[in-house]
């Protein structure tokens, strides 16, 4: 048996391999069913990678080979070509190579790191041939920047997520014609820099509220059809344009990898499409950790890199209290533990945690000192860092967060964006509160200062106007901003 | 005023250049921010990452970029300079593979290890 399999090497299980090897974890496996470590950094080869955590601006090799060479000096292990087929709920992996066929491991702790793939939905509802030509942005990028074709000469790009827009100036810059960046919703799906270096530096159209209606071509693509689309994103009839091209890129969205996780029988989020975690990124099976994009989809590799350092930290309590032979418990046992669910209120779509784990020991004291919570509690309790995506694009505003309708921390922002992720830290005296008051929910919610509204279509919501009241138990905790 | 967006971190903060001011900046978050939004009113530059063909390694294209930035109107030219360039592996990060770019003074450089196979 091993202490600690991680399940993917790309930049989410090599930052969590080496936080548990830091934190004292000898016997360590990285699975990794490509021919080499670094997951999707080794196609995305543009810069803008590091920027947070090593304060430099660097190209996705560049980012992974500096965690690559870290783990050189460690004896952590590596499988290459070596795809795990299943995972079990008591930790047994069934993997298989090549090289030595159909194995099946056993470890104290498992850490999910598969990342995520391509979303072809887009294309698959569209009316018209099914010629080639039609490839996801992702599976494009692979073939340009590292088997070296060239997918096309004239290219539409449907969807806005960042590796379509990244691949329009990757394409361009390869002598191709990018006709027109497609998108169904009335806002990008990618990062704003990457809309003005990709496409604005390029003079590539953007086409929001547009969607392709039509592919036409065999057995090449020759063409698509655009229309504008309304409010429920239906074509508007008479506004059709035809493009000729001989590509289409397919950039929309992707999915957390959570075949294996399914059947470890893991609850899954159907928001993030992701396991359920606790703070400490442990999921609902015990001693099975999960971190980067197999949990949510990032769009900075920076913080998934944060978070797997802090699931690799986690799996080595766990191993190290797993391997206690005093059964002197590090962490407490389950029966012990309240848990804190993370409610996501109006403009938010989720967050990650969902959970929140507090022992319940610090309850019963807590009913005792209200007068001082924090002076108390401080190194049982911490912070808790919570990521969440809005559900639309808000101008200046405030992100609540409540018990029980009471808004007791606003994070105030510039503008908000479903494209953008966003993180904010509930401080640990919000927590104690919770506790206080005997509550197991916690409410996130994203209001517009501008418009006083919580939501321009959900505007009936009254979370918010239960602040005024009852502002006996309120209590001020923080004005943060980022 | 021209309204700009900074592209050098992912925040992506909305910046108000003023041409007349001496190209004051504001809506930045950091100060790259102010060298960013006044640079790119005077003299906007970019990095440039690509590939080029190489022999003896696992793939055949090894990633390259600009060891600083350059101006934005060089790009295409910047590109042309790849052409026809073969490396042959091994290679290791950082190499230089064509040095001063456009009479830049920039260099392409590897941005990744390859291993002779
Ligand atoms: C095109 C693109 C552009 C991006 N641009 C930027 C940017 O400019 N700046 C930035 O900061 N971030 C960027 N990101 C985000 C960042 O790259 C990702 O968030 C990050 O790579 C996610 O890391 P990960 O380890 O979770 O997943 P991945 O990198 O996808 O790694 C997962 C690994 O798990 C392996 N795996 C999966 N299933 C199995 C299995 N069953 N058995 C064995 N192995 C398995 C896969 O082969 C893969 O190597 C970009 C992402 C993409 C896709
Ligand atoms: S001003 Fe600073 S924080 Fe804002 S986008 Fe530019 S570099 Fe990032």
């Amino acid at each position: 048996m091993h202490d600690l399999i991680v399940i993917g090497g790309g930049p989410a299980g090599l930052a969590a391999a080496l936080s548990a090897w830091e934190n004292g974890i000898r016997d360590i496996v990285i699975v990794e069913r490509d021919k080499e470590l670094g997951g999707i950094l080794n196609q995305c080869i543009h810069n803008g990678f590091g920027l947070h955590y090593f304060k430099e601006e660097l190209t996705g090799p560049e980012y992974a080979s500096r965690f690559i060479d870290m783990l050189n000096d460690t004896s952590v292990k590596v499988k290459l070509d070596t795809m795990v087929l299943e995972l079990t709920p008591d930790k047994e992996l069934h993997i298989v190579s090549s090289a030595s066929g159909y194995e099946i491991l056993k470890a104290k702790a498992v850490i999910l790191a598969m990342g995520c793939r391509e979303r072809t939905r887009g294309a698959i509802g569209i009316p018209g041939t099914r010629p080639s030509g039609i490839f996801t942005a992702g599976a494009a990028q692979r073939y340009v920047n590292m088997e070296g074709y060239l997918v096309g000469k004239k290219v539409v790009i449907l969807g806005s997520g960042d590796i379509g827009l990244i691949m329009a100036r990757r394409l361009t810059l390869e002598g191709a014609e990018v006709l027109a960046c497609v998108e169904i919703m009335p806002y990008p799906g990618g990062l704003t820099r990457n809309i003005v270096q990709c496409l604005q530096d390029f003079n590539i159209p953007l086409y929001l509220s547009h969607t392709i209606t039509k592919i036409h071509g065999s057995p090449r693509v020759e063409g698509v059809t655009i229309a504008k689309v309304d409010g429920q994103r239906k074509p508007v009839p008479g506004t059709e344009q035809y493009l000729e091209c001989d590509t289409v890129l397919l950039s929309v969205g992707l999915i957390p990898e959570n075949e294996l996780s399914r059947k470890a029988g893991i609850e899954i989020d159907r928001r993030t499409g992701g396991p359920v975690v606790y703070e400490n990124l442990e999921t609902s099976v015990e001693g099975i950790f999960a971190c980067g994009n197999v949990v949510h989809v990032h769009d900075l590799v920076d913080y998934v890199t944060n978070e797997s350092l802090k699931a690799g930290k986690s799996a080595a309590e766990y191993i190290l209290n797993f391997n206690d032979p005093t059964g002197n418990s590090v962490s407490p046992e389950h029966s012990d533990i309240s848990d804190i669910r993370l409610v996501n209120g109006v403009g938010v779509s989720y967050t990650v945690p969902q959970l929140i784990r507090i022992p319940k020991n610090l309850m019963v004291n807590s009913s005792l000192s209200i007068s001082d919570p924090d002076i108390e509690l401080s190194d049982q309790l911490q912070d808790v860092e919570v990521f969440f995506r809005v559900n639309r694009k808000f101008g200046r505003s405030r992100i609540g967060v409540s018990l029980a309708g009471n808004e007791l921390a606003r994070f105030r922002r510039e503008r908000l964006a479903p494209g953008e992720m966003e993180k904010i830290r509930l401080p640990k005296s919000l927590l104690m509160k919770c506790l206080q008051l005997g509550l197991s929910e916690i409410e996130i919610y994203a209001v517009d200062e501008m418009t006083g509204q919580a939501s321009a279509d959900n505007a009936n919501e009254t979370k918010i106007t239960a602040v005024s009241q009852d502002s006996a138990r309120r209590i001020q905790i923080i004005r943060q901003d980022r | 005023m021209t309204e700009l967006i900074c592209i050098v971190c992912p925040r992506g903060c909305h910046l108000q250049v003023d041409p007349e001011n001496g190209c004051r900046v504001r809506g930045n978050q950091c100060p790259r921010g102010e060298t960013y939004g006044r640079d790119e009113l005077i003299n906007p530059t970019r990095m440039i990452t690509s590939t080029v063909r190489i022999k003896g390694a696992m793939y055949p294209r090894c990633p390259v970029k600009t060891s600083a930035p350059i101006p934005k109107h060089l790009i295409s030219e910047a590109m042309k300079a790849l052409d026809g360039i073969t490396l042959n592996a091994p290679v290791k990060c950082g190499q230089v593979v064509v040095e001063n770019v456009c009479g830049t003074g920039v260099s392409f450089i590897t941005t990744r290890d390859m291993q002779q196979l």
